[in-house]
């Protein structure tokens, strides 16, 4: 879901910025895994986008602008630096065929919902990140290769790493075993 | 286009990023294909949990507060700060008007007083028995008459050939000021005229030029650091003749 120009000609900050908050600080715990430096990133993040909002460009995705403020100040973070990894080697690689047999079906309800946020929690930062704007913020390919600054080519490819990273993950979890990403 | 390629495409499928002709392909595709609908059902549900269990945390009451307020708080700063620049001819404008209202109502006040008092000594002299203590026609002996009386010297006209004539003069005070008081005629008509040091004293910074108040015309001047006035109930023009006499008196 794309959110193409929030920023109409008498939207302020205020109008664009406010109702990301919650979905910001999701984000940004996700991203921390831990509820203070969340605070502290979403309100880096504020703090950066109220001084930089003069040099945002009308036209362009607030949403996207404003995500990857939090996700660049997270990186320059020291829980950031710990995590950052260099993707070269997956990028424009060609998508490999899907798995098979994947565990979906047996995991989706309620009670597995801590499974999954286990599983997610244990992705790499990389990863997780790509499929939470995915699928919790519902962005597109396009507003997500803005938000990482990647082209949209490797948004694809990364995603798809993620998702199977993912589906190993959870699949060790529901069966007990002990398999890495 | 088989299943394989079909598999590959299910994410973007899914995410909604595949175009409208291949979208509907694969859709007919997934109504004969068991695997593949199959596999899109999977990813949906993983999908769907992604994005269930990824909406997990919930910001605190104090950070909520915190964002909200420096988030507010900036445009408000910034319009304010703007309105003050927009604002600040205004208010300018408005105090000016204000210092202005209030200094032309004191000065208006002033003036007013002034001339009210001026036209009280011009009343009360006429009104007295004794109008004025020296009595005289002659400038020679009004004049000399008003020496150790007040603080300084004026010259009086020579009247020979006008209408005015002198009548007498006395000591008078405005505004705790000695100062002269001659009285003139014409035609049956009294004309005040009181001459006052014009430093420091109420008159001081009164607008020179004709009044007319409480029925008497006036005019007023500086000359020689002197503040004369001419009060009386004659015309403008009478006034203004023993005034330029007054003037070119030497």
């Amino acid at each position: 879901m794309e959110v193409p120009d929030q920023r109409l000609p008498t939207a302020t900050f205020e109008d664009l910025a406010l109702p990301l908050f919650d979905q910001l600080y999701n984000f940004a715990r996700w991203l921390t895994q831990d509820s203070a430096e969340a605070d502290d990133l979403v309100q880096e993040t504020y703090a950066k986008a109220l001084r930089g909002f003069s040099s945002f460009q009308a036209g362009t995705n607030f949403r996207a602008w404003i995500y990857r403020i939090l996700r660049n100040s997270f990186l320059s973070s020291r829980t950031g630096l710990k995590n950052t990894v260099v993707f070269d080697e997956e990028d424009h690689d060609s998508i490999p065929a899907a798995d098979s047999a994947t565990p979906e079906s047996l995991l989706i309800d309620q009670v597995n919902r801590a499974v999954v946020q286990q599983a997610l929690e244990e992705l790499p930062v990389h990863f997780r990140e790509i499929l939470l704007l995915c699928e919790v913020e519902e962005m597109s390919y396009h507003e997500i290769s803005e938000t990482l600054a990647i082209p949209t080519g490797t948004v694809m490819s990364r995603l798809f790493r993620a998702r199977q990273a993912f589906r190993r993950l959870l699949l060790a979890k529901l069966q007990g075993g002990r398999h890495g990403v | 286009m088989g299943c394989e390629v079909w598999r590959d495409k299910l994410d973007l499928y899914l995410d909604g990023e595949l175009g409208p002709a291949e979208a509907s392909e694969l859709t007919a595709h997934m109504r004969t294909c068991a695997a593949c609908a199959a596999g899109a059902l999977a990813r949906v549900q993983l999908k769907r949990a992604v994005a269930s269990a990824g909406m997990r945390y919930q910001p605190g009451a104090t950070l909520r507060e915190k964002i909200t307020r420096s988030v507010a708080a900036k445009p408000r700063r910034v319009f304010g700060w703007q309105w003050r620049i927009l604002a600040l001819p205004a208010v300018l404008v408005l105090l000016a008007s204000v210092a202005v209202n209030w200094y032309v109502g004191r000065e208006s006040a002033r003036r007013q007083r002034v001339y009210s008092e001026l036209a009280d000594l011009h009343v009360a002299a006429l009104a007295s028995a004794t109008p004025v203590d020296v009595v005289s026609s002659d400038r020679h002996t009004v004049k000399p008459w008003f020496e150790g009386k007040i603080p300084f010297s004026f010259n009086l006209p020579e009247l020979q050939g006008t209408q005015f004539t002198l009548v007498g003069g006395r000591v008078t005070y405005l505004a705790q000021t000695p100062g002269a008081h001659l009285i003139y005629q014409v035609r049956k008509h009294e004309i005040s005229v009181f001459i006052f040091q014009d430093r420091g004293a109420e008159t001081a910074t009164l607008p020179s030029g004709p009044t007319h108040a409480m029925s008497f015309n006036m005019e007023n001047w500086t000359q020689n650091g002197l503040r004369y006035f001419v009060v009386g109930d004659v015309s403008a023009d009478d006034i203004q003749a023993l005034s330029n006499l007054l003037q070119d008196a030497k």
